[in-house]
């Protein structure tokens, strides 16, 4: 079984969770945008939640199954397309996906998963260096692996399948040496600089009052860097491993999947909460996860 | 020995120790740990939430200690054309002959601090300080794999090509970096360097 690839769309790539374990060598983990789409499809389909599947950025694409498949779609919303529940592509069956509706990001996950190389233990595409491919091209054939689980017909709690745009955040290591006003009250705009390895946010200038130089150090998934010139810089999955601007805040685990839905020209605000906070919300996001 | 540690998010923290200075295999093997991110001085250690906590992280971090007899490093020699486009103007910044820099370059000793920015990129300790030299003004869009830069007080290769602003004095043919290999970069924290003019 295969999917073929009249049309990769905007920006279509072959994504799983990742591969952690690889910062000493400078390596990024990469992987989904939207971790929380990636691994519901998934569920919905009997895989393993890191089976790797297609992630399709503002614009997807047109997909041709010459054997059928049981496919599943999630994250942004898709023109009259069921999203949110397996269904059924018949064999020679085309699906246009079109524009997406909301988001950024959307995915589609197969039955049996795309047995793609794995490099480092992922099929991850991580762009800059290479690593674990390229982005999809015209005429591209996947494989289609087996599977021996039945797809689920659960349904998937609202909460799962909306984003936020006031992302809410844990305190920088660097975060006294800024005003936290600005910060907090502002409204930013996603750039169209935007990617995978970090979204350039546009709007009040957060300076530091006496801006020393920091020494580099590591930076985490969805830290908040604030350069010089004061527009903050939130690092995504394809991130630098480390950096030497100072760090206000960093987006919670929970929230993570929400950066995968901005696209540029979104409105993001930031709400500072406690670690005791941020660890409540993953534990529930994950317990409704387990539901599926 | 006191350990110092700092927040970083929700799911990691900063052991403020250099990378030599503790064991980073079990810095990494720690239950629960998924990544570590060694710096100049400082080693970020990356973990599930669901699995382990910062006071647990913390705790097993704490009891760890530097390797006892220190194996020495492996010294890597790198051979070097030493042709890069910024080598005339940052010999003439220092009021040295493009010569002289090579030299200069050539004959210190260097330390792997660690790996970051991109993968494979190693900074370097050693450089001379008659050779520290700012970034350029503006960052090359592309700068190509295997290209020698210096920036600050810091040297290093570029393993892939990428964008970057680092003055470019030669290259090397060597690979750097495979993600087929284990592991993936050939430099290593610790590791011993020397530039050998080609």
């Amino acid at each position: 079984m295969k999917i073929v690839i009249d049309n990769p769309g905007m920006f279509t790539t072959v994504q799983d969770l990742g591969r952690p374990g690889h910062g000493i060598d400078g390596v990024s983990r990469s992987g989904a945008a939207d971790p929380l789409a990636l691994r519901i499809a998934n569920r919905l389909l009997g895989n393993n939640e890191n089976t790797p599947a297609l992630e399709m950025t503002l614009l997807g694409g047109t997909f041709t199954f010459p054997q059928g498949a049981t496919i599943a779609l999630t994250g942004g919303r898709l023109p009259a397309l069921p999203m949110y529940r397996p269904f059924e592509i018949l064999p020679g069956q085309t699906i246009r996906t079109g524009t997406l509706e909301t988001g950024a990001r959307s995915y589609l996950a197969v039955r049996g998963g795309i047995p793609a190389k794995l490099v480092a233990g992922s099929a991850s595409t991580h762009v800059l260096s290479g690593l674990g491919g390229r982005p999809l091209r015209k005429g591209d054939v996947l494989p289609i692996g087996p599977s021996a689980s039945a797809p689920k017909t659960n349904p998937v709690p609202n909460s799962l399948t909306t984003y936020n745009t006031t992302l809410r955040v844990t305190a920088g290591p660097q975060s006294s040496s800024f005003p936290a006003n600005t910060f907090y009250h502002a409204e930013y705009l996603v750039s169209p600089d935007s990617n995978r390895m970090g979204l350039r946010l546009d709007g009040p200038a957060i300076l530091s009052p006496n801006p020393g130089q920091m020494v580099t150090e590591g930076v985490p998934l969805g830290a908040i860097q604030i350069p010089p010139h004061g527009q903050p810089i939130l690092l995504f999955v394809d991130q630098q491993t480390t950096g030497g601007y100072p760090k206000i805040a960093n987006v919670i685990t929970a929230d993570i999947p929400s950066i995968g839905q901005l696209r540029p020209g979104d409105r993001v605000r930031f709400q500072l909460v406690s670690n005791a906070e941020a660890q409540r919300l993953l534990r529930r996001q994950q317990s409704l996860i387990e539901t599926l | 020995m006191k350990r110092m540690f700092r927040y970083a998010s929700d799911q990691s923290l900063f052991l403020d120790l250099a990378p030599d200075a503790t064991d980073l295999h079990a810095l990494f093997h720690i239950p629960g740990v998924v990544n570590i991110h060694p710096a100049y001085a400082s080693i970020l250690l990356v973990f599930d939430p669901l699995r382990t906590s910062h006071d647990e992280v913390q705790r097993a971090a704490a009891a760890i200690q530097p390797p006892q007899s220190k194996a020495p490093r492996p010294l890597h020699q790198i051979p070097i054309h030493y042709d890069g486009p910024d080598l005339d103007s940052l010999a003439r910044l220092h009021n040295l002959s493009p010569g002289r820099v090579i030299e200069l370059h050539a004959a210190a000793n260097y330390t792997v601090a660690f790996l970051g920015f991109v993968p494979g990129f190693a900074y370097l300790h050693g450089l001379p300080a008659a050779l520290a030299t700012p970034r350029l003004p503006s960052p090359r869009k592309v700068v190509p794999a295997g290209s020698l830069g210096i920036a600050g007080d810091q040297t290093g290769i570029y393993p892939i090509a990428t964008p970057g602003g680092w003055q470019l004095i030669g290259h090397t043919t060597i690979e750097l970096f495979n993600p087929h290999n284990v592991p993936m970069s050939l430099l290593q924290p610790g590791d011993r360097v020397k530039f050998i003019p080609a």
